[in-house]
């Protein structure tokens, strides 16, 4: 598989430090138009670990995601990103800081004009990583998502399973260190959901931090036995049951 | 550095910054028949400003280096009062000839008004004595008080009453041409951001992705700047190369057509012109520069 390695980094000059948590929220609340949407978020995301984000339709996961990759500014308490307060990062740190964290969203947002190779290789251009941007490499990912024959393809010519493994291969192009994925195996079916989920597990097992935001319980107990997972259930706003192994 | 680096990009080219933003055909052409149209009338602009700059020197060169002298006398004494005034034009330090005009001459001077049949030696016109200046010229308020003296009928016309309001007015159109050139870039610029704004919110979608795969700003602009760069810089040849065909098949310079006729460039002044396409580039880069960024802050 292809893998875009910190060794790589290094050579180019920029320094990742270790970082002991990639995600650290701390009585973050998130309020828009009058409504608490979340308040009081304590959290923490330590690098390699899985976690899974539930919660019923309206509670506040995606909004939770926004605040993790600076989409939106907490309206009270801390966010801090790569160990970066996100109130203090200008634009341009926020980009980079994004260059680590790889989205899935529901509606997979693609560049409609270009082919789905063209759309994986789009994180590596806007890097400056010309370098990584071999075509056998962008083959080689999307072989492992099993998107071989549609690389030429338009992504409106894909469909809702084939775009949700587009959007992977595109958020882990740049072998990020954090992959959040909203609603991944929310327009699939069980089947194409599972072999989602199986993508996620391996990306995990390669020392990759997730957070899968779903409401789909099912989905979760079918990674019980191959990963780790702690599940984190936001209801009233609030963020409950933090630590419960599956 | 950054900025000189932008300016760079936009003739290198990036063929990943370019490929991210969609084709974009209406303010494509929007864009680049702005540019051709300003271009246009920038060139006519320069035109008209050079040319009167041109006319005003040779206004004030010409009638500061003559002044005329009318003898107004009875008919017995118009010819002592002429050799008097001669006389003492010779001796003046500032003047290098005078001469009595003749009476063609004069009849040449009047035709435009009474026609070319005037019966001058039955009228009693004034007696008229042109006279060329050398160095400083002559000191104007010493001469009219030794005219005075001796040809009482000898008035000194120096052209200073109506050599100013002409080279005024020369200087204003001159003004003017330039006002109209900086009013065309102001309005180049605007129709421009305004051009660039349209396409940046049509492609909000595309900035919104590019920003969720860690984008900077910077090359989000660099896409779109590239692109209206370059379609001003196309429309302002084309603009700038119709406008100088246009001033190429203006007549000729001449005596009779007076101002309309010179509305053109001489020598190193056809360079001018030339400068007008990298000009209107510069004005799309700014203005192109300064929508993406003011835009692109608003969004997360």
């Amino acid at each position: 598989m292809f893998v875009c390695d910190a060794r790589k980094d290094e050579k180019r000059g920029v320094k990742h430090e270790a970082e002991k948590t990639l995600i650290e929220l701390k009585n973050a609340g998130f309020t828009y138009g009058g409504r608490e949407i979340l308040s009081e978020m304590t959290l923490q995301l330590q690098p390699g670990s899985f976690h899974f984000l539930t919660g019923p339709s309206g509670s506040g996961k995606t909004t939770l995601l926004n605040l993790c990759y600076q989409a939106l500014l907490p309206t009270t308490g801390m966010v801090r990103v790569f160990e970066q307060d996100v109130r203090a990062m200008t634009r341009d740190d926020i980009a980079r800081v994004r260059r680590r964290i790889g989205v899935v969203h529901q509606n997979c947002q693609f560049l409609d004009h270009l082919s789905v190779r063209e759309n994986l290789a789009l994180p590596l251009a806007v890097s400056g990583r010309d370098d990584d941007l071999h075509p056998s490499n962008v083959d080689d990912l999307l072989g492992w998502v099993g998107l071989t024959e549609r690389g030429d393809a338009l992504p409106p010519e894909l469909s809702g399973g084939e775009r949700q493994r587009a959007a992977l291969a595109r958020a882990i192009i740049m072998s990020p260190d954090l992959i959040l994925a909203d609603e991944p195996t929310g327009n699939v079916d069980w089947e194409m959901a599972q072999r989602l989920l199986a993508l996620l597990v391996e990306l995990n097992k390669m020392g990759k931090t997730i957070l899968i935001a779903t409401h789909d319980l099912n989905l979760i107990r079918t990674v019980k036995s191959e990963v780790s997972a702690r599940v984190l259930r936001i209801s009233n706003s609030k963020l409950q049951l933090a630590g419960a192994d599956l | 550095m950054e900025r000189l680096r932008s300016l760079m990009d936009i003739f290198n080219g990036d063929g990943n910054a370019d490929r991210v933003v969609p084709p974009s055909g209406f303010t494509a052409r929007l864009t680049s028949f702005t540019a051709a149209s300003m271009a246009f009338l920038a060139v006519f602009a320069l035109a008209l400003s050079l040319a009167t700059g041109r006319l005003a020197a040779r206004w004030d060169a010409e009638l500061a280096r003559t002044s005329t002298i009318r003898i107004s006398a009875p008919e017995g004494q118009m010819a002592a009062q002429s050799e008097a005034v001669l006389e003492v034009l010779r001796t003046t330090p500032g003047i290098s000839s005078a001469r009595v005009m003749s009476d063609a001459e004069q009849r040449k001077l009047l035709e435009p008004w009474f026609g070319p049949d005037l019966p001058l030696d039955t009228l009693p016109v004034p007696r008229l004595i042109e006279v060329l200046e050398e160095g400083r010229g002559p000191d104007a308020a010493g001469l009219k008080l030794r005219l005075a003296a001796e040809a009482p009928g000898a008035v000194l016309d120096d052209h200073t009453r109506w050599r100013r309001p002409l080279v005024n007015a020369a200087m204003r159109l001159r003004i003017l041409g330039v006002v109209s050139m900086l009013l065309i870039a102001g309005s180049t610029a605007a129709m421009i951001t305004l051009a660039a704004q349209s396409a940046l919110a049509a492609n909000g979608q595309v900035i919104s992705v590019l920003r969720l795969i860690g984008a900077r700003d910077v090359y989000i602009a660099r896409a779109f700047v590239r692109r209206f760069t370059l379609r001003a810089l196309i429309g302002a040849c084309v603009g700038t190369g119709l406008a100088i065909i246009g001033v190429l098949f203006m007549p000729a310079a001449a005596e009779e057509g007076a101002f309309l006729t010179g509305l053109g460039f001489k020598g190193w002044h056809w360079i001018l012109p030339l400068l007008i396409p990298p000009l209107a580039a510069c004005v799309a880069f700014w203005a192109t520069r300064w929508a993406a960024f003011r835009t692109l802050s608003r969004l997360s």
